[in-house]
């Protein structure tokens, strides 16, 4: 027992007593003031720190990242960011001041372009672009923080903490930092006598401070309805037929695009006229996209598990216990690491879109110029190879995809929906990827690929579904991914025999091979046209964020 | 503004068809379709009018495809184009023509 004491084995906490010694004069026990708070920065973190300044694509430690830029540039320098998405100006330009010299990250959205900039000037090395669940992971090997910057909706004296809604990925990065010698500094907007609930523990937790301003929370998943196109009415009709009727699709997650939020309003007028109700979209791994409401409100949803929330759609998510995970205070709790372990292994499909997809069915929102990262598309994405639970959906595309093999096993459906022009008439459909460019300039390892090839099963455009799973050879998939890739140059190229013998055979199948009459491709088949409408239908406990009401 | 007018060949609609039809409008990214009867049974008179130039070979294969997808004989289309995609192209006509031979079975 004496070991486990010893200096020789104890050097972790040792660190960290030193640390907090060094604040000790600027907190009173756990609870710090604004105006302490770059001391307290300066005290704790030393050169060489690997850090996690808290921010994801909804929740941001904004205060602390502001507060970071304060700090002496000659006290806190040779930082290793470690976090899932550099979306806050301050991070760059911690950078910028030559604080931060590697980063390792998952998305990085807004900054892409000053990031790309950055790392082709060698201002900044990236160890690499991760999946959410991926630098979790690290977390927990060879990532793991020894200081970590959160946000929380409030704490109490004590320091317990009340992550609510927005819980996001907070107990992923407070378990690997506390229990590893680390330091927990959370910003919070608030200090209560009684906490709703608890989601972190005070002892998890070494310094609170109450922001000047609420954490930044961007409303990242709210659609409007009104901006939804006949063609991705169009394309959802052809979803929900081809797919997910087809599959019998009953547990999914959805990207974050028009193209499914179409999808989610057609649930209750298209899907249920086909008798579907019930019978697919009944379990999901999606955030609380205000989209999903009126097929809530119908009874097609038995149950959703949050990666974060949504901006608005508190109060309706906490009076719809039996549908979303709330606790015994009444409010949702989110948990980013386990919604994304649900959406890559307790999930049948995933449907999603993207910038490019090339003749290997390989897909990437990467562009020269902006290092833009992946979010947690490619964990939903991806078959789980560990997966060994069956599905009728799953099993029936494993046997599409692998034939009569001795080992029965299934697959995930993975699909990309996208039209085959973006705006300006960018092709979606491309020979080669941008993506081999970036990784070129920016000298990584590896061509940032959102989707592989190989993982995906289905292409969905305005033209009709590929099915890749039932493709036997190389060039049978090239021509079915040309075949339906409209008057892109990749599909003006298609070989118009090889791919009318796909069609013979069920791999393409158009709009009329569905049955879909395209003159009801129409938004009056949308369940709401409006945001106004998603208010509505919700008895009015929706409350979208400003920028999205015109009354 | 560019301007041009395609003639392809394709076969007759049933007689049952309406010969007059307005389908869509122009607004940016969508297009209007007036379809009319042409006395030519044989040929389909497409007249386009766009706001978007130098695509002149992706109208030709978007149009030459829809004469030879359907039986568009003896009828004059007119676009109004504001810039729509191929996609949307393709959609409104196929919807014009649905509403030609009042396919709402």
């Amino acid at each position: 027992m004496s070991d486990t004491t010893s200096s020789r084995w104890n050097k972790l906490a040792h660190s960290r007593g030193e640390r907090l010694a060094r604040a000790a004069g600027l907190a009173s026990g756990r609870i710090v003031s604004a105006d302490n708070i770059v001391p307290l920065l300066e005290a704790v973190i030393e050169p060489g720190d690997r850090l996690c300044i808290e921010g994801n694509n909804q929740k941001q430690a904004d205060f602390l990242a502001r507060s970071l830029v304060r700090t002496d540039p000659a006290k806190l320098r040779d930082l290793h960011l470690v976090q899932s998405v550099l979306a806050l100006p301050e991070h760059i330009d911690l950078i910028e001041r030559g604080q931060v010299s590697r980063i390792d990250f998952s998305f990085s959205g807004p900054q892409a372009a000053r990031l790309a900039r950055l790392v082709e000037s060698k201002k900044i090395t990236i160890g690499a672009i991760h999946t959410y669940l991926e630098l979790f992971a690290r977390y927990f090997v060879d990532l793991t923080p020894r200081v970590a910057l959160i946000a929380a909706q409030m704490a109490d004296r004590e320091g317990n903490l009340y992550t609510g809604p927005n819980t996001e990925d907070t107990p992923a990065i407070v378990e690997a930092t506390a229990f590893k010698g680390g330091i927990v500094i959370a910003q919070v907007n608030q200090i209560v006598d009684k906490l709703p609930r608890v989601d972190i523990p005070a002892d998890w937790v070494n310094f609170v401070v109450q922001a000047p301003t609420p954490h930044y929370i961007e409303p990242l998943f709210t659609r409007d309805p009104a901006l939804i196109t006949e063609i991705q009415v169009l394309m959802g009709m052809i979803a929900i037929k081809g797919l997910y009727a087809e599959y019998g699709v009953r547990r999914l997650n959805h990207g974050i695009g028009f193209d499914t939020a179409a999808i989610e309003l057609l649930l209750p007028t298209y899907a249920a006229d086909l008798g579907l109700k019930g019978k697919i979209c009944t379990h999901w791994a999606l955030n609380p996209h205000p989209t999903l409401i009126p097929a809530i409100e119908a009874g097609f949803v038995e149950s959703v598990h949050c990666f974060g929330s949504e901006v608005g759609m508190e109060r309706y998510t906490a009076a719809r216990p039996d549908i979303f995970f709330v606790g015994a205070d009444g409010t949702m709790r989110s948990n980013r690491a386990f919604s994304q372990a649900a959406g890559h292994y307790a999930c049948d499909l995933f449907i999603g879109s993207t910038l490019q997809i090339d003749l290997q069915g390989n897909s990437s929102t990467a562009t020269k110029g902006r290092i833009a990262g992946f979010g947690g598309a490619p964990n939903m994405g991806a078959d789980a190879r560990g997966r060994r639970h069956a599905s009728p959906a799953w099993l029936r595309a494993g046997r599409e995809g692998r034939g009569n093999i001795a080992m029965p096993r299934g697959q995930k459906l993975v699909v990309q929906t996208v039209e085959t022009f973006r705006e300006h008439m960018q092709p979606t459909f491309v020979e080669r990827l941008d993506a081999w460019a970036l990784a070129e300039t920016a000298n990584m390892e590896l061509p940032p690929v959102m989707i592989y090839g190989e993982d995906l099963t289905h292409i969905i455009t305005e033209e009709g579904i590929a099915n890749l799973l039932l493709c036997r050879t190389a060039e049978e998939r090239e021509q079915a991914i040309r075949g339906v890739a409209g008057y892109t140059p990749v599909g003006m190229a298609r070989d118009k025999r090889l791919v009318e013998n796909l069609r013979d055979r069920g791999i393409i199948r158009r709009p009329e091979d569905l049955g879909i009459r395209k003159s009801d491709a129409t938004r009056d088949l949308l369940a709401a046209r409006s945001i106004k409408d998603l208010v509505h239908a919700s008895g009015g406990l929706y409350e979208p964020p400003r920028q999205f009401r015109n009354w | 503004m560019e301007q041009f007018t395609l003639t392809l060949p394709s076969k007759a609609p049933q007689p049952s068809a309406v010969h007059t039809v307005l389908c869509g409008v122009v607004s940016s990214g969508n297009l209007e379709v007036l379809v009319e009867p042409l006395a030519a049974r044989d040929t389909c008179e497409i007249v386009v009018n766009t706001s978007a130039h130098g695509f002149r070979d992706i109208w030709q294969a978007v149009l030459t495809d829809f004469a030879e997808r359907h039986a568009v004989g003896g009828l004059r289309l007119s676009l109004n184009d504001a810039g729509a995609t191929p996609a949307v192209v393709s959609l409104r006509l196929d919807q014009a023509f649905e509403m030609c031979v009042g396919d709402r079975a």
